[in-house]
């Protein structure tokens, strides 16, 4: 059987019947279906539009369509004072605002040259994994509902409940927290912090081995996810991308490590990279693996974190929180590991105001997204819903 | 009346022969010559397994997920939530019933109702116990897989007439998958006829009754047909679109797949079908391998537990429970497994199912021929 294009009868569906050429079928016309997946689809986290040009079951090119969810955050920084742009922080990222403030406090306090407390170092790191944990936690919840595993959804929320009443207990705030204050904390923990913190690690470490069992070793889990959506090393970093994403394409690069801040050169803790046994490097499994295996690791920090705190007497989460933050003349770039990859702020002050002249985000989901066109074409829509999963995109911080 | 015999099923559990004195008498119940105690005895199950269906299905799917979940599932509408599924009738009753303007206004409102027919004509030729059957047909079990092919035409006429892209996707993996896995699924029944020796319902179960018990079901009865019943309950999930095979339906995919414009009553009686489906398949299975109306009890020595446990009424107690069985593993597989890919699936079905099917056709043709 051939196509043939013949002129006046548009394409035809012809075979041979010796040395006949017989027309099966007339006027074939096969057009590619325009599929506009999101702002309100189930598998895009939140409100990113995918416009997918599609035939048949592939998707041959899909566009990302942003900005749902603008809300003018640079704008908005550059109209309130700097502890004021705490509060906005935590709505980039609201799955892990606790990250976003600690990347935006140390961003400040290098442009202020204040000298931390020690404990609120400690605090900080605390928390922060904390909220690491709660947010991959639900990137692999939802990356399980987007292959159809209802359970494994719902045993990471009852989970991460936890985490999220532990931060309240600190903060007073479930998801936007506005706990880390440039220059300290807002309050210190309660005083049975640790021990709960560590009544959760021990109860938490099992269950990160149920969760392993139940979805990372499944046989369906892992027929959709590897070998999908695969990245080389090279591409990524081109890309820009960070953080898990860019560890599952097999490099080594967390900024904890890499371009340390407050007390992580103290601590003891390893960067998971695939090795390639269980998944193929680059795949949407090596980036879940990521995340599975990095709650481990926040686990262990945590535990060192509560072992090393300086204790509580004496000391006042706000000593060393300037009046007024009236930052030096100059610009600083400052960036930290977020579970999505590198929160980066750049900020300009001009030396007399209290507001920032210039506050820009660089958002780690925005970068990582920014490859969806790449990695998208040709597939099939079930792993295109794959892929996005796998991004763990939150759309407060691309759209910002 | 009829009441007369009723005090004697004091203890229903214990006096397996006075019950079925009760269902005999209801039998002979013929006002003015009509036997209306005869239709009275059809219509109890299939009207029990409609309700069923409806509010207990659903229920204990809640229930059953949320067990596996660490929730509670439904606990407002009155005790343990048991009525929640009643609230839900009749919130969807109360909502409007709403075509889409550019849906193909026939094909949309006529695809639930193919679909629900498609899923509850099968229950005509299923045999609930010696005395229920709606239509003891020659070739029920063929009639059993025929007319679920019905559904099909129901789900496409659905996803067209909505005119929705996502309805469309849902509606075409939805025949490409139901199409295909009733070859397997048909072979495997076919393994089991072969064993019984005819397509009749009734005599099929009948063959499998013995004082010994299970030990006379067809799974037992030969060494291969585990094979063909675990085909056929693979290729029965996917017939009834449950996970792991529910890429019609994929809610992270394709919205809602083939229903994703439905609302109101439709939506409600799409969802009955569902529910009537996943019971119609698992009393199939129950029929051709696991005997039916059967009790599974076998008699020890002088103690006749087999003969106490038979009977119209008890015949229903054990389909009707071996049918809960096989959808609690319905539900229990769904909510722990992720969903297969349309390709994956169509890869199991053609180049496992399909094959393992006519191995285990072939080994059983020969174990019934050689072996008596």
């Amino acid at each position: 059987m051939q196509e043939l294009d013949i002129a006046g009868m548009g394409s035809v569906r012809v075979t041979r019947k010796g040395n006949n050429v017989v027309i099966l079928e007339k006027d074939l016309q096969t057009e590619q279906m325009v599929l506009a997946m999101g702002p309100q689809h189930p598998s895009t986290h939140g409100v990113l539009k995918l416009e997918c040009l599609t035939d048949g079951e592939v998707v041959t090119h899909a566009e990302p369509y942003l900005g749902y969810l603008h809300r003018c955050f640079e704008k908005c920084c550059e109209n309130v004072d700097y502890p004021a742009i705490v509060p906005y922080t935590d709505r980039l990222d609201y799955l892990a605002g606790m990250n976003s403030e600690f990347a935006y406090a140390i961003t400040v306090e290098k442009l202020l040259d204040v000298e931390i407390p020690r404990r609120v170092e400690f605090i900080r790191v605390i928390v922060a994994e904390l909220n690491r944990i709660a947010s991959h936690l639900v990137a692999i919840g939802t990356y399980g509902i987007d292959l159809g595993a209802f359970t494994p959804f719902l045993f990471c929320f009852r989970d991460r409940e936890i985490i999220l009443s532990l931060l309240e207990w600190a903060s007073g705030a479930r998801m936007l927290y506005n706990y880390i204050w440039v220059g300290g904390l807002a309050y210190d923990v309660p005083a049975d912090f640790s021990k709960r913190v560590m009544e959760f690690v021990t109860y938490f470490r099992p269950k990160t081995v149920e969760l392993y069992k139940l979805l990372t070793e499944n046989e369906i889990f892992v027929k959709r996810t590897r070998g999908i959506g695969i990245m080389p090393a090279d591409v990524a970093i081109n890309y820009g991308w960070s953080g898990p994403m860019l560890r599952g394409s097999g490099v080594k690069w967390d900024l904890r490590r890499n371009d340390p801040y407050s007390v992580y050169p103290e601590l003891d803790f390893e960067v998971p990279v695939p090795d390639g046994k269980v998944s193929d490097i680059g795949d949407c499994l090596s980036r879940h693996l990521v995340r599975a295996l990095e709650m481990d690791e926040s686990l262990k920090i945590i535990e060192q974190c509560i072992d090393k705190m300086p204790s509580a007497e004496g000391f006042n989460a706000r000593s060393a929180v300037p009046k007024r933050v009236r930052p030096k003349a100059g610009e600083v770039y400052g960036r930290a590991e977020n579970p999505r990859g590198e929160l980066g702020f750049y900020i300009q002050s001009d030396g007399k105001s209290t507001k920032p002249l210039r506050c820009k985000a660089r958002s780690s989901c925005f970068v990582n997204l920014s490859a969806m066109k790449d990695l998208s074409k040709g597939q099939l829509i079930p792993d295109l819903v794959a892929i996005i999963g796998s991004i763990d995109i939150v759309l407060g911080e691309v759209d910002r | 009346m009829i009441l007369t015999p009723l005090p004697h099923i004091s203890m229903p559990l214990l006096m397996g022969n006075s019950l079925n004195a009760w269902s005999e008498a209801l039998v002979g119940f013929t006002p003015m010559g009509l036997p209306l105690g005869l239709v009275i005895l059809a219509a109890i199950p299939l009207v029990f397994i409609a309700l069923y269906s409806l509010t207990y299905g659903v229920y204990g799917e809640r229930k059953i997920s949320a067990f596996m979940q660490d929730r509670l599932g439904p606990m407002e509408v009155g005790k343990w939530g048991i009525l929640q599924t009643i609230a839900d009738i009749l919130k969807l009753l109360q909502k409007e019933d709403i075509v889409p303007t550019s849906a193909d206004k026939f094909l949309f409102v006529i695809g639930p109702g193919i679909l629900f027919v498609g899923s509850f004509l099968a229950y005509a030729v299923l045999p609930f116990s010696s005395a229920f059957i709606g239509a003891s047909l020659n070739v029920g079990l063929f009639f059993a897989i025929g007319i679920v092919a019905i559904e099909v035409v129901g789900i496409l006429a659905a996803g067209w007439g909505s005119n929705n892209k996502w309805s469309l996707y849902g509606a075409v993996r939805s025949v490409a998958q139901i199409v295909s896995y009733e070859i397997p699924a048909a072979i495997a029944l076919l393994c089991g006829a072969m064993m019984a020796g005819t397509l009749d319902m009734q005599k099929i179960t009948m063959l499998q009754s013995g004082s010994y018990g299970f030990a006379h079901f067809f799974l037992f009865q030969s060494p291969i047909a585990w094979l063909p019943f675990l085909i056929y309950f693979i290729a029965s999930l996917a017939e009834v679109n449950r996970a792991p095979f529910d890429i019609p339906e994929a809610e992270s995919e394709l919205v809602a797949g083939y229903f994703t414009e439905y609302s109101g009553m439709k939506f409600a009686v799409i969802f009955l079908a569902e529910y009537g489906s996943m019971f119609m398949v698992s009393a199939i299975i129950s029929i051709v391998f696991l005997g039916g109306w059967n009790s599974p009890l076998p008699d020890i020595g002088s103690f006749a537990l087999n003969a106490w446990t038979n009977g119209p009424v008890w015949g229903a107690f054990w389909i009707i429970m071996k049918g809960f069985f096989f959808i609690f593993v319905q539900m229990w597989l769904r909510w722990t497994l992720p969903r297969l890919r349309v390709d994956q699936l169509m890869y199991l079905c053609w180049k496992v199912l399909t094959p393992f099917a006519f191995v285990s056709f072939v080994l059983t043709a020969i174990w019934v021929i050689f072996v008596p």
